[in-house]
């Protein structure tokens, strides 16, 4: 079981203060705060061993390519990947997302072909699909949401039919928690042979993932909401799917030859990373895999179920406070969007930053789409992680009850 | 300033009773604005009489300060003329720090510049919040340049 409260001190970021008030960070689903051993990585990294990768013939090059090849080793494992090759380092899950609408989609889709979404998707998930139907006159078909905030699966054997080409959805919605259903969703599509992607940005970092028993094409994540830094994330892709696909961008590193006219492809995964890459940033990532894995993913998932039904509880007890997302932990994750009274978000969340230094998110969250299906403008947003403790939550309510005297609600 | 204090009863009055809001029949110019980060929305219809602001409504969306500015600025430009709303938009930039230039407000004498809009200068604590109080004020600026290039001015 996870101590939240002794792996606390791996996070020098948690023990900032304003003042005499102690921050409380209840946005990790925005991004996370980085352990010690991460920091530490990169730092070390370029203290020690910095030089570029892949191609230097002395021994500094060949540690650095090392600690970059060995990162990619790491991610590959969390989602038991059966090769590294198949996991391709991007800027993130916004790049890796883009690529797949690039090079996967463009090549696939043709007029009158269908890409299916759902309604809890991130603007990353949505804008990039679009352009590609755009581009082939594809078009968009969205699943619901129910009013239990789930998503609506009772249309999808009538939506999913010959004309989808591919299904893409969240594994986990960044503002109601929402767990997706992706098994649902991927076994209808391979009976329609529709290729299914996950945006795994909020799925990954909270739960164990195994793209193997999922039986999905592709995964997208972002090592700067596990624990890693910025700059960095993942796309993994089944082998034979990323060989079949073009490269997005050309430039040293993804080829094997070069000649005048043209040029031959580097086998995956170089053929996708072209340049430089972030290597310290890989590293990092290496290293907050390794702190992820430590702990073991099935604790923190079953530390994120503690702190979420106790923050649920909490949150029930303040008066007109309506959350959006479901009420059983066991169908969420620690993403907690919610209304209080007439108080508009932002205003929630300068009296929650200013009485109590919580630090929450007050928007959209880049979910439009979604916000005009609940019909709320914007929601107030907290959200967890391993580091966050009951004390965290309790500090929130206090602030929600504050909010509501500031606003003259009795 | 507390937080209390700056959302005092009369930021939450126009907040939750703002004043001049709707649509005119016909008006002679229509402006929007939006604050793209935070979400908030507030647009206007002005009717112009000469060189005169005859009448205002206001729509909009968004947090206290967004909405409640609105309010307190479409009281305060009732009746006024082009010049002296540009005055009116200057000083109350120059009380929120978001323009150059010292504060028109009397600190002996609270309400006595600015009237209501002097509540509003507790948000100048908040930098992130500045923009919500200044978006109405855009969006009016936008609709007097407009009216000014007579673009907009029906016959
Ligand atoms: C569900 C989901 N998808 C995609 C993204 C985009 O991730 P990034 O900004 O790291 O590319 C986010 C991050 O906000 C997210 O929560």
């Amino acid at each position: 079981m996870i101590d939240a409260a002794t792996i606390r001190k791996d996070f020098p970021l948690l023990e900032r203060r304003y003042g005499d008030t102690p921050l409380v960070y209840l946005d990790s689903a925005a991004t996370t705060q980085k352990p010690n051993s991460v920091i530490d990585a990169i730092s070390t990294y370029y203290r020690e061993t910095n030089a570029n990768v892949h191609r230097g013939a002395y021994r500094l090059a060949d540690e650095a390519t090392t600690a970059y090849e060995s990162a990619r080793t790491k991610v590959a494992g969390l989602i038991n990947a059966r090769s590294s090759s198949e996991v391709i380092f991007t800027r993130g899950t916004t790049a890796a997302l883009n690529l797949l609408a690039l090079r996967w989609a463009d090549h696939l889709l043709s007029e009158g072909d269908r890409i299916l979404l759902t309604l809890m998707e991130h603007h990353s998930n949505i804008v990039p699909w679009q352009l590609v139907a755009q581009r082939t006159g594809a078009e968009l078909v969205y699943l619901d949401i129910t009013p239990d905030f789930a998503i609506d699966l009772d249309r999808l054997d009538e939506v999913l039919d010959e004309r989808v080409k591919i299904a893409t959805v969240s594994g986990m919605s960044n503002v109601m928690g929402t767990i997706g259903p992706v098994d649902e969703i991927t076994k209808a599509a391979r009976a329609v042979g529709a290729s299914v992607i996950v945006d795994g940005a909020q799925l990954v970092p909270h739960m164990p993932v195994d793209v193997q028993a999922l039986d999905v094409d592709f995964l997208t994540f972002s090592a700067h909401k596990m624990l890693g830094p910025t700059g960095i994330g993942a796309l993994w892709g089944r082998g034979e799917l990323l060989d079949a696909m073009e490269p997005l961008e050309g430039g040293g590193e993804m080829i094997t030859d070069v000649g005048l006219y043209e040029s031959r492809w580097a086998p995956i995964p170089h053929k996708f990373e072209a340049g430089t890459p972030p290597i310290a940033q890989a590293v990092g990532f290496g290293a907050a895999v390794d702190y992820l894995v430590d702990l073991g993913m099935d604790d923190v998932r079953a530390h994120e179920l503690d702190i979420t039904a106790y923050a649920l509880d909490r949150l029930a007890e303040v008066p007109d406070l309506t959350v959006y997302g479901p009420q059983d932990p066991a169908r969420r994750g620690g993403a907690v969007s919610f209304e209080l009274a007439d108080i508009h978000a932002h205003d929630l969340a300068t009296i929650l930053d200013e009485e109590q230094g919580v630090a929450v998110r007050a928007g959209h969250h880049c979910a439009k789409p979604l916000m005009r299906h609940l019909e709320v403008p914007a929601t107030a947003r907290a959200s967890f992680y391993v580091y966050t403790v009951p004390e965290d939550i309790d500090a929130l309510v206090i602030g929600l009850m504050r909010a509501r005297e500031i606003f003259g609600i009795a | 300033m507390s937080l209390q204090e700056l959302y005092r009863e009369v930021i939450l009055d126009h907040y939750r009773n703002p004043r001049h809001r709707g649509h005119l029949p016909s008006p002679d110019v229509h402006a929007e604005g939006e604050n793209p980060s935070c979400g908030d929305e507030f647009s206007l219809d002005l009717d112009v009489d000469g060189q005169t602001v005859a009448a205002i409504a206001t729509q909009g969306q968004g947090c206290s300060i967004s909405q409640a500015s609105g309010s307190m600025m479409a009281e305060a430009v009732v009746g006024k003329s082009l010049d002296e709303i540009h005055e009116l938009t200057s000083r109350f930039k120059r009380m929120m720090s978001i323009e150059e230039g010292e504060s028109p407000v009397d600190e002996e004498r609270p309400g006595s510049v600015l009237g209501d809009l002097e509540a509003l200068q507790g948000v100048r604590r908040f930098p992130v919040r500045i923009k919500c109080a200044d978006l109405p004020w855009t969006t009016l600026e936008d609709a007097i340049r407009r009216v000014e290039q007579g673009s907009e001015v029906l016959p």
